[in-house]
This record gives structure tokens, sequence and C-alpha cells, in this order.
């Protein structure tokens, strides 16, 4: 925990439970309600986490949320063991994906969840190990207002 | 427009109801969740034909004030208890997504672009 840190909790998530998946942004959207922050700030994290958390669902095998807190901004990191992501440029790519037509039925996988995580992020590293898993690190400011 | 305004335009039955009454500012229609998250502004009505437990947690996350189904379709028992927890009012309808967006565009109310 940086020494600035307000709150940080972690969350784990379990891969292809899909009747919990949205669970943990649900969560960090409460924390952030109880924080007092501005419901537009609010909306990017939840959005934002909700479409790494439906990532970490879909495509690993187990992953965890960081959330953290500071006096200026939300840092979230998603961390994941699973099969990783060969092409880092080609995933950012809108439209392309490698999910399921079952997770498709599901409202995702149409190559849109990374591309929209990095909008509604003010810093965004991507990071991934083929075979190992993915590491997604975003921060959103939330003292501008 | 408020959610029993719409309720009476789309001759749309309840499965959840939270006590109130929202004000609707604004439509979006669209299966696809990534879309929603994206662009979705806060006191929207989500109009969808998806009933997956997403379709309730994506209303959720973008502060939508209420969900509607479209041609009949009604979620499971736990996701209609999902929107309960998280007080968000769902409602189904038999029109067609294409014949409910018609009717609220008709009678007023504008798309999230």
């Amino acid at each position: 925990m940086g020494e600035d840190t307000l709150y940080q909790k972690t969350f784990t998530i379990t891969g292809s439970d899909f009747d919990k998946a949205g669970e943990v942004s649900t969560q960090i959207k409460a924390i952030l309600k109880a924080a007092g922050l501005d419901s537009t700030v609010i909306r990017r994290v939840a959005s934002a986490s909700f479409e790494a958390e439906m990532n970490v669902v879909i495509h690993a095998d187990r992953g965890k949320i960081d959330f953290e807190l500071t006096p200026t901004a939300i840092v979230l990191t998603i961390d994941d063991e699973g099969p990783g992501i060969e092409d880092l440029e080609l995933a950012m790519k809108e439209g392309y994906s490698t999910a399921s037509d079952d997770m498709r039925e599901m409202g995702f996988g149409a190559g849109m969840g990374l591309p929209n995580i990095k909008k509604s992020s003010d810093d965004f590293h991507l990071e991934s190990e083929v075979g190992k898993g993915t590491t997604l690190r975003i921060t959103i400011k939330h003292d501008e207002q | 427009m408020k959610l029993t305004d719409v309720q009476k335009h789309l001759n749309a039955k309840y499965l959840c109801l939270d006590g109130s009454d929202p004000e609707i500012s604004c439509c979006m229609a669209a299966d696809m969740m990534s879309d929603v998250l994206a662009y979705a502004e806060a006191g929207a009505l989500l109009i969808t034909g998806l009933i997956s437990s997403q379709s309730v947690r994506t209303a959720d996350v973008s502060d939508a004030a209420a969900v509607i189904y479209i041609r009949g379709k009604r979620p499971d028992e736990k996701t209609i208890k999902l929107a309960e927890d998280l007080n968000l009012p769902l409602l189904t309808t038999d029109e067609c997504m294409f014949d409910a967006c018609g009717v609220l565009y008709k009678a007023g109310l504008k798309g999230v672009c």
C-alpha cells in the first residue's frame, strides 16, 4: 500500500464463473459512492472495472483486481492467470476478439473491452506473457472537479 | 418522461419494481453490453434483448434508470433477484426492438450518442 493510499482492497475473480461476473465491479461502485466521489468518475471506474472483470471471466482461469484509492486517483490492477495475449497491438484493435459465440450471447466479446477500458482511463498499461497471464493497470483521476 | 409513461406506451409488464418511478432522460437500445458501458449516460433506459445477468450488471454499472426487455423476454429468477438487490426496475414488452424504439422516440425520448 502506498503512503498516500486512502483505501485498498483486493478482490478475487474466478474464470468462467458467469453467475458472479460483475460482482466485484458492483462492490467497487459501492465503495466509490461511499467515498463521495463524483458520479461521472464512479461510472468511468465501474465501467472499466466491469469490462476488465469480464475479460478475466471470459479468458482466464482466475484473477484478482487490486483497488486503490488515493487523494487524486483510483488505480485498478487486474492480474490474471490464463492464456495471456499473443499480440497486444491486435488485442487493442476495436472489433478484434478471441471470445467464443457463447460469450457473445452474453453481450460481450465484440472486441470493444480493452479499447473501452483505455477510453475510460487516464493512464493505461497492459502487459502479458503467453501461457502465464495478463496484467492491466489503469488509473482514473478524480481530483479534477 | 417517467418510467410509468414508458410502461404505458409499450404496454409493458413489471418484472421488478423498486418503489420509485424514475425519470427517463434518454434511451440506449443494444444487445452488446460493451457499447452500453462505453456510451451510457446516467438515467438512461436500457432497451435490450439480452436477458443474462450481465444486462442487469451493465445497467447498474452505467447508472441506467431501468431495463426493458423486448419481444416478451424475461430473465431468470436469479437475475430478477439481482435487480431487486440493486434497486433496478425491470420491465418486459411484447414489442420488438425496432417498434419499442420507434414508439418511445415518437413519444419524445432520444437516444444516447
